[in-house]
């Protein structure tokens, strides 16, 4: 069995949280990527960016989404707002890069607006999504520890 | 109360304790929280009290959205010095839809749309042709000085005042760009801070004719994503003085640069407001270098992906205007376009050309060329205020041969990107 791997990050909004990993590489466009699942009003994002070659296709509903940053339309703050309210959210973000400005200002308008209890951590490093895979387990800790079971 | 860092007056406390009201305290705590996130130490005013709101379409997905915008309006709050939007989503009279169109845009994609605009009025619009990306042209008023704070959202807009203007803003999300309208307070951090407007990469231009300002902002912002750049050798084409000329090849290469890369400001030697102050002083030490060469313009021009469904199609439509066209670009395509059917001998163009540009410039150029405006449609092109973007953001649009200058546009959709010369060629030949 191999040996746990623990990283660290900073928290921007605090939780626990033990489930699956999602990965993408590269920047999370969150327009593209959650519009088709909420104008339908799924139960579940599927995610509908084609360009996005890691999680095209892939349920994150309630999954750990680890991401270098998202990139894309300045609506995505709003459209992250909108997916935790419907509740369909991945449940954590954990950015390996500090979080952009436009990821920042939807976890926030989630917290205070909808009361979300998504949970967010930036700041986990290159080496954390080097290593992290899609289906992994993670352990997510209150204080910004990441461990990969 | 939140827990926060960073330094708040009594009065922003009282709001954040909630002595304003609930809804002004979340308005509060939103952006104290995500200014926290950023290392702000305070909240300073905003100067330029109009503000720029990006998420002008009525998405139905965004309910959030109109919640908060119901709350607000049924409190009366409303942003100081109002607001300009992006521009709308659908104009059925001048960029024609078919009926399945119709019924994707209205019961679908922007089934909100008559509801949140009237929202918006009630939350300080400032009046109902205020719907642009390009509010900082003079026609539109809502034109910033240098030196001032904002509160805008839209990337295109963001770069242009920071970048042309001189003013202070950061690449906002919707949303907080309102709040910080509201309040009349915005967190102190990136571009409003001197140190994060110096530039980290040293661009030198050594092309042997003026570049396409689309390709150049596009080849900018790719290779150096959110850094600030400081352009050499684009004066030598572009002179030293801003003029509408100038400031329509800024506001191109500028919405380029934002939308391929994450520029919020880039300084041109010789010619933009802090380059022309401070001049090399701004190149941060062990900046690195880009050079853009016509070799480098090529091969970043054909790196564009061609994501029409028939590769070689007839193009079906062509949008030209993302960002909206200035005053002086509508006159230079009109002039254009005309000559170069009449050196071909041809009365219309071939293909439906819609040319877009901010409700307020279009009233100007009907007034004072009417004769150019009328030409343009006996020939088949329209004018429209449309967002194309926001157009091109339906599935029944997608499988359309559409061409473009545009390099945002050409970013966010399916449509083809051609030079301006390329373009002229394909709609008059």
């Amino acid at each position: 069995m191999s040996e746990s791997k623990v990283f660290k990050g900073r928290v921007i909004a605090k939780g626990n949280f033990k489930g699956e990993a999602v990965v993408s590489h590269e920047g999370f466009n969150t327009l593209a990527s959650f519009q088709k699942s909420a104008l339908l009003n799924k139960k579940n994002v599927i995610v509908s960016d084609q360009n996005n070659k890691d999680l095209y296709g892939k349920d994150i509903t309630n999954k750990i989404l680890c991401l270098p940053i998202t990139i894309g339309s300045t609506t995505g703050g709003l459209v992250i707002q909108t997916v935790c309210n419907m509740k369909i959210n991945p449940r954590v973000f954990l950015f390996s890069m500090p979080i952009d400005s436009l990821a920042a200002s939807g976890i926030v308008l989630a917290k205070v607006w909808q009361n979300s209890d998504v949970i967010c951590v930036d700041n986990l490093g290159e080496e954390f999504l080097n290593t992290v895979k899609t289906g992994d387990t993670l352990e997510v800790k209150e204080d910004g520890t990441v461990t990969i079971l | 109360m939140i827990d926060y860092k960073m330094t708040l007056t009594d009065e922003q406390k009282e709001i954040l304790e909630g002595k304003k009201g609930e809804t002004l305290k979340k308005i509060m705590e939103t952006v104290v929280l995500f200014g926290d996130i950023f290392d702000a130490k305070r909240l300073v005013p905003v100067t330029h009290l109009e503000g720029h709101l990006v998420t002008s379409f009525g998405i139905p997905l965004l309910h959030p959205l109109f919640d908060t915008m119901k709350e607000l309006n049924d409190q009366n709050i409303k942003a100081k010095g109002g607001f300009t939007m992006d521009p709308r989503p659908l104009d059925y009279q001048n960029v024609k839809c078919n009926f399945l169109e119709k019924i994707v845009f209205n019961k679908i994609l922007y089934g909100k749309q008559k509801d949140y605009e009237e929202q918006l009025l009630k939350a300080g619009l400032t009046d109902k042709d205020s719907f642009s990306c390009t509010c900082y042209l003079k026609e539109c008023g809502n034109r910033p000085k240098k030196g001032d704070i904002l509160s805008w959202a839209e990337s295109s807009a963001v770069v242009f005042a920071n970048s042309v203007l001189g003013a202070r803003c950061n690449r906002n999300s919707g949303m907080l760009d309102l709040f910080g309208s509201i309040l009349g307070l915005v967190p102190e951090f990136g571009l409003l801070l001197d140190e994060n407007r110096k530039a980290s990469w040293v661009i030198e231009v050594k092309t042997s004719k003026i570049p396409e300002a689309q390709i150049l902002g596009s080849a900018i912002g790719l290779k150096v994503m959110e850094d600030v750049p400081y352009i050499k050798g684009l004066d030598k084409f572009l002179g030293t003085e801003i003029n509408d000329e100038t400031e329509s090849y800024l506001k191109d290469m500028g919405a380029a640069s934002a939308s391929n890369g994450a520029v919020g400001l880039f300084h041109v030697e010789n010619l933009t407001p802090e380059a022309k102050e401070q001049g090399e002083k701004l190149i941060k030490e062990g900046a690195k270098t880009y050079v853009i060469d016509d070799a480098e313009l090529e091969r970043v021009y054909k790196s564009y992906p061609n994501m029409w469904k028939v590769k070689d199609a007839d193009p079906e439509l062509c949008l030209i205007g993302c960002p909206h066209l200035s005053l002086y670009q509508l006159k230079k395509w009109h002039d254009d376009i005309i000559s170069s059917l009449r050196a071909n001998n041809k009365k219309k163009v071939n293909c439906r050309v819609v040319l877009t540009s901010a409700p307020k410039v279009v009233n100007e150029f009907k007034k004072h060329y009417e004769d150019m405006y009328n030409e343009l449609y006996r020939v088949g092109v329209t004018i429209s205020s449309i967002c194309p973007l926001m157009y091109t953001n339906n599935p029944l649009v997608h499988s359309k041969a559409i061409m473009t200058n545009s390099n945002k546009l050409r970013t966010y959709s399916m449509a083809r990107y051609f030079k301006d010369e390329e373009i002229l060629r394909l709609i008059t030949k």
